[in-house]
């Protein structure tokens, strides 16, 4: 009797947190909170990351058609079998058709799957993604380098060669050019030498759909464009026109605050920008 | 379905291929039945209270990671003063990245792993195959002893000065490497891969005699392919453990070796930890940190599917025994497993998409990832076959397979996200990821456990499980568990990445604490839940009803032995005649037609 | 026709005093011995795969390498793992002398075997220390590094081996076996070859490539 007692109060007061918590997910639903962040995607800035949002739409397609089809016969199975039926259940071993059958379907989706991601993939990692039409590779903007637990990033200065004395570095804020959808072609990124001091940190702009690990001891080439049409429709109407910059591998203690912003600026306001560096450079030397 | 003919014994082993039994008795002292036993029902058993033991422990890691996720450096109330006296009772950021690796750690290496494996493994295997016990029964008692240097290093390993290890369950370099780059984990770390090498040691030994007895213990009359469908998932996970596991222990001893004597497997030339140049230190370098990611890789890709594939066959055999219903395309199970564990090994590239790897190697890897998915879709699909028609008893080792094939499907459909490249760069490392794998290692694997231990406990004391406790168990823990891990995709979705000790440092994030508010009371409502598994399982053990051989009116052999099975499992002799999933057959009366009973047919 | 759980009958239910005799074996006809260590030697495989995959891929990733026979004394080396082949044929040669009904013949191979495999680990133990002492250990570089975990690493399965081959020497000696029952020679035989032909593997690797 006492036993019962307890679990019935048990039961009831965990229940009744369980309870308050879902009414209070309600609530914060309706929180105010900055309305351009969501429980979703942030909004991508370039061609590039919307091909990804496409992929994601496309799987989320498929993989939602495959859920509703077996969480729907589940559901049909236990409901319609589960009575108290006296007599026995069918007696099978299987179906050779009904395997052929289900291994054939989900193989073409996964198949569709792989295929149409293919191109996506290249253009975010094949090297051939980010040269011009003659196959130079294009100009490198800024080395970007991380180590614990901060972002810091190197420009070559007006020379365009790293090494010069005229290199500049900027510590938190990554600022580079806009691609001018008009007068750039779709293929021209912006590209970057992404290197780490220390250990594994990894360049993440949720923005851009851009993400790679920095691994210490290798250079990579790394390449992300944002549309000045994109940029002016999600950014346009907001006072800080900037976007985070986040560090995704586990780098130590301070993983948690290794954080960065990134600021596109068109091409003349670029200009300007390394014009002040350069002078703030020399300023201090 | 009746091909009462085949028997494959051989000759000369044994009059007729058949069991005689014999009446020599032993009584054992305590310590050897109990402690230094050689049964494999007791070492069954041992693992399994080794892993629930360990399994609150890694729940308490994952409440104190909520609390920190949903109250970032709040004080605790009531054990703050008693935990973090130093901190102002509050979690600090080196103990936060201590707190996930060790809960990643403990769940995989010491919860799931010794629970599927090791207890299920131990104690299901000669059972259904009709044997006394596992072919090398010291080698079977050294397996579970190897157990007791790997906790011995993993709880020294949290009591270093300075803290415990904090590199992740990953351990990638230089990170787990250098010691100026964790200062926290100095000797913690080389502890963490000590105890490592031990569960390898204690795996590699169960593995080896698990392949053994399963190829060469069974009864007259059980070919291959009479055999339970656990039994098939565990001679698989055993072999994919045999082949896997010695690259990991090679892997981190090569690790141990860059930490104690400097080495430099792992570490590149010209680095600056700290302030600190470890080659100025005098440590090697030219190493690749990338090698570590592919050889840890190369075993725990496997390794997922040694968490999962045992669970697939404990919830086939469930599954049917409470459909009374056949299983529903018994071969294409069994290939679908192999082929699982074969694709296994080719696809552990997919946790290195944004790695910087080869990109080329990254395309091969995402098409095997794919390919991967079609096993687990058919297993899926003939499991929905097995329930069509069926006679479904909803009794609770029943509601929890049902959940767990419910769960697998959303957390192996989250998975094609993750294989397809593009979009696994953006959702890499954020709680996307968190949520699939909870998905299916908790709400999948740690459900089939459930659903296996109120299966098999008549078998293993004699007594039944309370039936209304066991159903309000799940009832609450399904809810609560999809409060948690599916909030976690939304997290994801929003880009928070995982191993973050405060989210909402970062514009992006901060107007995601309430969601992790969300989560945190559904896990602590889990957590407390469980209140009903603990009570109902140590009060079955001791008052719960009396049952007989076989409560469940199934087929397989295990049923065949007294509850409990005495030393030497059978009090008879055995032959067996059919497969082990023969509910509902019209050759008999009763709805279900034992492996081992003589009659031809009505 | 409900399943209900069936009521607990002391008469048919409780353990009983006797148990089955099992004479009968369902596998490929092999010793069962011999088949758990054939299993045994294939996590040894992968065990050794991993770190001569780890010993080309740094290999082949560094921009130079140094010249072994720079670097270690091949002839040595060399004279080693010639002492390790005697020690597989020693080995062949007892299986051959026990199948014989042949005691002494077993007793003398065996013995033999035992100290050249105690040989080689001596060799080993005096090239490490040699080297140990002009100040070459893991540390220094990436050869180094592989060279000491690599061979160490071989070097600990030959204590091993050579520790199980005097565990069953022992038990020879003690009139443990026959020609009918030599299953636990063979077994230490089987591993005691395997860890010869990783030797020789790695000795080409390492000393002599
Ligand atoms: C039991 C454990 C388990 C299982 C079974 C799986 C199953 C799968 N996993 Fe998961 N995975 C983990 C445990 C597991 N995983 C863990 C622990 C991690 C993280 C490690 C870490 O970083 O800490 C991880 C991470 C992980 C990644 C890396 C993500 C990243 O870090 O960026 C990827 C990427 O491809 C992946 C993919 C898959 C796939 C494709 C499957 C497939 O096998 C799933 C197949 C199943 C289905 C698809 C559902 C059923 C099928 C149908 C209903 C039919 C129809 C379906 C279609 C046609 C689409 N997993
Ligand atoms: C098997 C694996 C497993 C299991 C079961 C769990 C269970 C849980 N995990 Fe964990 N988790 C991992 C494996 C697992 N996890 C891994 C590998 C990581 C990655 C680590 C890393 O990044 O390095 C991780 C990381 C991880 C994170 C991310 C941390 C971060 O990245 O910052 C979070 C956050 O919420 C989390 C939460 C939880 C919660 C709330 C549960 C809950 O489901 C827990 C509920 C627990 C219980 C309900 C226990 C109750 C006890 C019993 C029922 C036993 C009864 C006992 C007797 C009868 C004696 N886990
Ligand atoms: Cu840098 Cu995380
Ligand atoms: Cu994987």
């Amino acid at each position: 009797m006492i036993m019962r007692i307890t679990i019935t109060l048990l039961m009831v007061a965990l229940l009744v947190l369980g309870i308050v918590s879902w009414a209070d997910y309600e609530f914060w639903l309706m929180a105010p909170s900055p309305s351009h962040y969501t429980w979703w995607w942030p909004e991508e800035m370039s061609t590039l990351g919307q091909r990804v949002d496409n992929l994601f739409w496309l799987i989320l397609v498929m993989v939602t058609v495959m859920f509703v089809i077996t969480m729907g016969a589940l559901i049909l199975a236990i409901w319609k079998f589960s009575a108290k039926r006296e007599d026995k259940a069918v007696f099978i071993h299987g179906s050779h058709k009904l395997e052929l059958l289900w291994t054939a379907i989900p193989a073409a989706m996964l198949l569709v799957i792989a295929f149409s991601q293919m191109s996506t993939f290249a253009a975010m990692q094949f090297d051939s993604s980010m040269q011009d039409e003659d196959g130079h590779d294009l100009p490198v903007l800024c080395e970007i380098w991380g180590s614990q637990f901060d972002w810091r990033f190197r420009y070559p200065g007006k020379d365009g060669r790293f090494g010069t004395n005229d290199d500049f570095e900027s510590a938190y804020e990554l600022v580079m050019p806009m691609r001018d959808t008009e007068k750039d072609q779709d293929k021209k990124m912006v590209v970057f030498l992404l290197r780490s001091r220390d250990v594994l940190h990894s360049f993440f702009v949720p923005h851009l759909r851009f993400k790679r690990d920095a691994v210490p001891g290798m250079t990579q080439r790394i390449w992300m464009a944002v549309d000045d049409e994109q940029m002016a429709e999600i950014m346009g109407g907001r006072e800080d026109k900037t976007f985070d910059i986040i560090c995704a591998e586990l780098c130590g203690w301070g993983h948690y605050k290794m954080s960065g912003r990134v600021r596109v600026l068109p091409d003349a306001e670029y200009e300007a920008w390394v014009e002040e560096m350069t002078a703030l450079q020399f300023g201090n030397s | 379905m009746s091909d009462t003919h085949a028997s494959n014994a051989r000759p000369g082993m044994g009059e007729a291929g058949t069991t005689r039994t014999s009446h020599e008795h032993h009584e054992l002292g305590f310590i050897r039945k109990y402690i230094f036993s050689t049964d494999h029902k007791v070492i069954g058993i041992q693992f399994m209270l080794l892993g629930l033991v360990f399994f609150v422990l890694g729940g308490l890691f994952a409440m104190a990671i909520r609390y920190q996720l949903a109250w970032p450096w709040e004080s605790m109330p009531v054990i703050g003063d008693l935990l973090f006296p130093n901190t102002g009772q509050a979690i600090t950021p080196e103990f936060y990245t201590m707190l996930f690796t060790m809960h990643g750690t403990i769940m995989i290496f010491f919860v799931i792993i010794p629970l599927l494996t090791g207890a299920f493994g131990n104690f299901l295997i000669p059972l259904m195959i009709g044997a006394p016990d596992m072919a090398f029964p010291k080698l079977n008692m050294f397996g579970f002893w190897a157990m007791i240097p790997a906790i011995f290093c993993v709880l020294m390993s949290f009591h270093q000065p300075g803290g415990g290890p904090a590199a992740g369950w990953t351990a990638y370099p230089t990170l787990s490497t250098i010691e100026s780059a964790a200062p926290g984990s100095v000797s913690a770390q080389t502890w963490w891969l000590l105890a490592l090498t031990w569960v390898g040691v204690s795996s590699m030994m169960g593995a080896v005699n698990y392949v053994t007895t399963i190829v060469k213990m069974r009864a007259p009359g059980m070919t291959m392919f009479r055999m339970p469908l656990t039994v098939w998932a565990l001679w698989i996970a055993a072999l994919l453990q045999l082949f896997a596991l010695p690259v990991l222990t090679a892997a981190s001893l090569m690790q141990v070796s860059d930490r104690v004597l400097h080495s430099g497997f792992f570490t590149p030339t010209n680095l600056v930890i700290n302030q600190l140049n470890p080659e100025g230190a005098g440590a090697a370098a030219g190493g690749q940190p990338l090698l570590w990611q592919h050889l840890f890789w190369f075993y725990s890709h496997p390794a997922v599917y040694i968490m999962v594939v045992p669970a697939m066959g404990l919830a086939s055999d469930i599954l049917s025994v409470h459909a009374r219903k056949p299983i529903f395309g018994y071969k294409p199970m069994v290939y679908s497993m192999s082929s699982i564990a074969g694709l296994g090994f080719i696809v552990w590239g997919h946790h290195m998409f944004a790695s910087g790897m080869n990109p080329a190697l990254g395309m091969t890897f995402m098409v095997a990832t794919m390919m991967i998915a079609l096993p687990s879709a058919i297993k899926v699909f003939n499991w929905l076959g097995t329930l069509w028609g069926a006679r479904i008893q909803l009794t609770t080792p029943m509601l929890f397979i049902l959940g767990f094939i419910a769960m697998f499907i959303i957390g192996g459909l989250s998975g094609i996200w993750m294989a397809a490249t593009p979009v696994d760069i953006y959702i890499h490392d954020t709680y996307i990821i968190v949520a699939h794998f909870h998905y299916v290692v908790f709400a999948g694997s740690v459900f089939a456990i459930f659903a296996a231990i109120y299966h098999w406990f008549p078998k293993m004391f004699g007594r039944v499980m309370n039936e209304t406790l066991g159903k309000i168990h799940f009832v609450g823990s399904f809810i609560f568990t999809n409060g948690v891990f599916y909030m976690m995709h939304q997290l994801g979705m929003a880009g928070l990445m995982r191993r973050t000790a405060d989210p909402y440092d970062y514009e992006t994030y901060a107007h995601l604490q309430p969601l992790n508010v969300f989560i945190t009371i559904s896990a602590f409502c889990l957590f407390v839940w469980q209140i009903f598994f603990v009570w109902n399982f140590f009060h079955s053990m001791f008052w719960g009803k009396r049952v007989g051989r076989n409560p469940w009116n199934a087929c397989s052999l295990e049923w065949e032995a007294p509850s409990p099975p005495g030393h030497g499992n059978f009090d008879h002799a055995l032959r067996v005649h059919r497969g082990p999933y023969e509910y509902a057959s019209p050759d008999v009366e009763e709805d279900f037609f034992a492996q081992t009973r003589e009659v031809e047919s009505k | 026709m409900t399943t209900a759980i069936t009521s607990y009958d002391p008469a048919v239910d409780a353990p009983e005093h006797h148990h089955p005799v099992y004479d009968y074996d369902s596998g490929p006809p092999v010793d069962r011995g011999k088949f758990a260590i054939w299993v045994f030697l294939g996590t040894e495989i992968m065990f050794f795969t991993g770190l001569i995959g780890t010993y080309i891929v740094l290999r082949a990733g560094s921009p130079e390498w140094p010249n072994p026979a720079h670097r270690l004394a091949v002839g040595i080396t060399a004279f080693n793992t010639f002492v390790l082949i005697c020690s597989s044929a020693t080995v062949v040669a007892g299986l051959f002398a026990v199948q014989k009904d042949d005691m002494a013949g077993l007793r003398k191979w065996w013995g033999l075997s035992i100290l050249l495999g105690a040989g080689f680990v001596g060799i080993q133990v005096y090239e490490y220390v040699h080297l140990i002492q002009h100040n070459m250990t893991p540390n220094q570089d990436l050869f180094w590094s592989t060279f000491y975990l690599m061979t160490g690493l071989h070097g600990l399965h030959v204590i091993v081996g050579v520790i199980w081959l005097a565990v069953v020497y022992v038990k020879a000696l003690r009139g443990g076996f026959s020609s009918k029952n030599w299953v636990g020679l063979e077994l230490a035989g089987l591993y005691w070859h395997f860890v010869d032909l990783v030797w020789v593997l790695l000795f080409t690797l390492i000393y002599l490539m």
